[in-house]
């Protein structure tokens, strides 16, 4: 058996670790295996691939050094809350990388291919790696700085946005039709050129594309630039001709994808809704006001309704997130257990800026796997819940999306808060969610106000059932 | 062609894989589960070391090639250890965390 062969066996036991690693993280008994499984078959490629031919290393050092320490510092140190804008980062650098291989394979290949015979399926690969790692890139640097509110989250929309962006698509198009016709050009400028503008164009275009989509919608934009991550992986996987490269990308582009769909599914909209409408943008007039009297409560009004509470459910929302709240949740949370109440915490797909990201911030706060329950596990039940206390939440608990069909969020999936038998919405004001509607959930005959800071709000609550207790 | 094509194919086939996998996955886990791709996507990082680390090369390339490592390797090691990080927050209420 020759070297090559046993790389390639090596490629095998790589891609085996990645489908199974998936297959773990989808149960949390296995997932923490899974990942280190998959982390495994990452370490096996990587190997094979040094050790598979002749190489001049210091490069791949430095590199590896460079990034494994920037890399690690920050994976250790970004607080859970921050996760949404960390991810985004990331996929955007998987998307550089891919770029760039693209653009060293095509710089190794031009002196050969000017002037001699291309292989145009590995052009065509270079070109859709710098497209969609380009674009990756960019947009998930814009996704980045709107989670982190370095730029403004709000969608940023101007006449004509989607003429200029399919325009450049256009473009972009020409120029990878241009390059693959030039490629074995003896004038090497003549293929540089346009992948030089095809670079650039796919830059832009990954900005011009993230702009119009709002905060609110960031989960289904993350989902999507992970799946564009792996499918830029995949192109520099037919660039270098390695099946490996070419399953891993292909495994995580269809993750994202489906998450994607997942999220799109649990706002009741379609992928092109939220990617080109803006949603949030321009307040909707949708929703018939109908306006009645929210009653606020004091935190000791709260505490002698909790106090007999059999069963309170936990809604969170990104405004927890914001107010750092999730510490003083569990605790809340856990004197409730102690008096006797059954608590669970119910989380809406698409609450916070990320898929999944409020799990990750109550299992920081030590909240058991068992108590964190999806929204169609706890609607069936919702009518035997005594207490439900929406924290940071609007939109995905707005029972317009029910029963108004005038409502924009109208026929969207949300936690049937309203149906407890009494439901407490912390909040600092009536303003309205992301979505830009009224909710009828405040004025609700069952429903209570405790206006205030989240965080501050739960506390005062905590001290009424201590001093009490 | 013939090589391409089984590429394609393989291609093709990876993505329902990738589908059947991790449609079931609960949603409790779709952040971890988006990092740990995430970092599987920095798999791109085989083609990185093979442009940075070639030896008869321009140096255009090696450039081009270890800017590739360091982003690809930012993915990787960032991302399986960020996704291990969270996942061992996740716990059962037996071994539950200390209170």
């Amino acid at each position: 058996m020759n070297q090559d062969t046993l790389v390639q066996l090596a490629y095998i036991a790589a891609s085996v670790l990645f489908v199974y690693g998936l297959k773990m993280l989808s149960s949390q008994r296995t997932a923490k295996r899974g990942n280190l499984v998959s982390a495994a078959g990452m370490l096996i490629a990587v190997i094979a691939t040094l050790i598979g031919q002749d190489m001049q290393y210091q490069w791949i050092i430095l590199g590896i050094l460079i990034g494994g320490a920037i890399g690690a510092t920050a994976a250790l140190r970004v607080p859970m809350t921050s996760m949404p804008e960390f991810v985004a980062l990331f996929n955007g650098f998987g998307g550089m990388a891919s770029l760039l291989v693209g653009w060293a394979e095509y710089q190794r290949n031009l002196p050969e291919w000017s002037g001699g015979e291309p292989s145009y399926i590995t052009v065509v690969a270079i070109a859709l790696a710098a497209l969609i790692g380009g674009l990756t890139f960019t947009g998930s640097l814009i996704a980045y700085g709107k989670l982190s509110e370095t730029l403004n989250s709000k969608a940023i929309l101007y006449r004509g946005q989607q003429i200029v962006n399919a325009a450049i698509v256009a473009v972009a198009l020409i120029a990878i039709i241009v390059f693959a016709i030039n490629a074995d050009n003896p004038t090497t400028a003549a293929s540089y050129a346009p992948f030089l503008l095809l670079v650039g164009l796919a830059l832009v275009l990954g900005v011009l594309a993230t702009i119009p989509i709002g905060g609110a919608d960031m989960p289904v934009v993350i989902s999507l630039l992970n799946s564009y991550s792996g499918l830029a992986a995949c192109a520099a996987g037919f660039v270098i001709m390695n099946t490996m490269l070419i399953v891993a990308g292909s495994l995580v582009g269809a993750s994202g994808m489906i998450l994607t769909a997942i999220m799109c599914k649990a706002m009741n909209r379609s992928l092109g809704n939220v990617l080109f409408s803006g949603f949030g943008a321009v307040s909707t007039a949708g929703g018939t006001a109908k306006q009645g009297e929210a009653k606020p409560i004091t935190p000791e009004d709260a505490y002698y309704i909790l106090e007999n509470a059999r069963s309170v459910v936990f809604v969170p929302g990104y405004g927890m997130a914001a107010a750092q709240a999730q510490h003083v949740v569990r605790e809340l949370g856990e004197i409730l257990e102690d008096n006797g109440s059954e608590v669970k915490y119910a989380v809406h797909p698409v609450a916070g800026r990320m898929p999944g990201h409020m799990n990750v911030l109550l299992a920081e706060a030590n909240v058991p796997y068992e108590q964190l329950v999806e929204m169609d596990e706890i609607n069936p039940a919702m009518e035997s819940v005594d207490v439900a206390i929406v924290i940071g939440a609007n939109d995905v608990v707005n029972p317009a999306a029910r029963e108004d069909p005038s409502s924009s969020i109208y026929g969207m999936p949300i936690i049937n808060v309203d149906y407890a038998r009494t439901v407490f919405v912390l909040k600092r004001s009536l303003a309205s969610g992301f979505a830009g509607i009224e909710n009828d959930l405040f004025f609700k005959e069952n429903t209570r106000m405790l206006f205030g800071d989240a965080k501050s709000s739960v506390q005062a609550v905590i001290n009424e059932m201590k001093e009490d207790a | 062609m013939s090589s391409e094509i089984l590429l394609l194919f393989t291609f093709v086939l990876a993505i329902f894989l990738g589908v059947e996998l991790i449609s079931k996955v609960p949603s409790q886990l779709h952040t971890p589960l988006m990092s740990g791709a995430n970092a599987i996507s920095g798999v791109t990082i085989v083609g990185a070391l093979v442009a940075a680390g070639s030896l008869a090369e321009g140096t255009v390339s090696v450039v081009l090639g270890t800017l590739a490592v360091v982003f690809a390797t930012i993915n990787v090691v960032g991302g399986y250890l960020v996704t291990d990080r969270m996942l061992a927050m996740f716990k059962t209420k037996q071994h539950g965390g200390d209170k």
